[in-house]
């Protein structure tokens, strides 16, 4: 049996952005620092892993200031949220083939 | 990719989903010892509205007879402010130990959402049993703070365990209860913050703490 490897979303391939994403599908908004500390990941590491979902046009960017603080806050698109189904499902698949064989 | 490094990344998934969205720091222990406070508390308000005759001891007075001087209406909502401070301080400091051993912020996005959801329908609440009492309604505060204390619980329970929620409904359930008999107003207090506090707290605590 063919194993659906190719359905795998090339994006995801990062684990740091398969979180990102899982974090975003069931948190309406999540706010840049937030996710720095949950993730517990670097500042460039993050931001450009965030700029990466934004150009595949899976997050969107609500930029603010709170107070003189700049506050940036992620939303997962309906692009974005669909594209994470079925990276799920993809994965799910793999596994389920992994038994049979 | 092989099969463990897949399940790998989908634990991670259920993770991240479950942290961010969850505050899952909610210490067990800190509700035993809420609800331990709460019957001590219901014991001495026991003693000063019905006297010390024994727990088991014939009861002399009907709700309407109870002295209402407000010395008598001081030491009781004194007791209950006591309790209550004793409680969140406990449940404070046992949840910031909890946060700092799971790596989870104490002060982050979920417990924030989750402070909020509960704090609307208690201040709610507390307001409305403010305005009652003033007018002199004072049978129905048990059951309101029941009531409203259950649904503050079940609006926060999106925010944490499931098992908030059942707490929740329960006190809701003990509220209307006493709504419906009036003058055992203390018995459902000590049952809805006493009883079911420990209860809740013990299952937490043999669920998640250890």
């Amino acid at each position: 049996m063919k194993i659906p490897f190719e359905k795998l979303d090339k994006a995801f391939e990062n684990r740091l952005r398969l979180q990102i994403m899982s974090v975003l599908v069931v948190n309406e908004r999540y706010d840049f620092n937030s996710l720095k500390e949950l993730l517990d990941a670097s500042d460039g590491n993050l931001a450009s892993h965030l700029k990466a979902l934004e150009k595949e046009d899976y997050i969107r960017v609500h930029k603010s200031f709170l107070g003189r603080k700049p506050n940036t806050n992620y939303e997962a698109t309906a692009t974005g949220k669909q594209a994470f189904k079925q990276h799920l499902d993809a994965l799910e698949q793999i596994i389920k083939n992994q038994k049979t064989l | 990719m092989k099969e463990n490094e897949i399940q790998d990344e989908l634990t991670s998934i259920r993770s991240m989903m479950e942290r961010s969205s969850k505050f899952i720091s909610l210490s067990g222990l800190s509700g035993v010892l809420a609800g331990v406070y709460a019957l001590i508390g219901a014991a001495l308000a026991y003693n000063i509205i019905y006297g010390s005759g024994g727990f088991f001891s014939y009861r002399e007075y009907v709700m309407a007879d109870v002295d209402r001087s407000p010395a008598r209406l001081f030491t009781l909502i004194l007791i209950a402010l006591a309790v209550l401070i004793a409680s969140v301080i406990t449940g404070i400091v046992l949840t910031i130990r909890k946060a700092k051993k799971k790596g989870q912020p104490v002060w982050g996005n979920t417990s924030r959402q989750l402070l909020f959801n509960m704090t609307v329908p208690l201040f709610t609440g507390g307001a409305l049993m403010l305005v009652l009492i003033n007018r002199g309604y004072f049978g129905v505060i048990a059951s309101a703070s029941l009531i409203f204390y259950g649904l503050a619980l079940v609006n926060a329970s999106i925010f944490s365990f499931k098992d908030v929620r059942y707490l929740g409904i329960c006190d809701i359930f003990l509220g209307l209860l006493a709504g419906l008999l009036p003058g055992y107003g203390l018995l459902f207090w000590a049952i809805g913050f006493g009883v079911l506090h420990i209860v809740y707290g013990s299952i937490m605590y043999l669920k998640y703490d250890r």
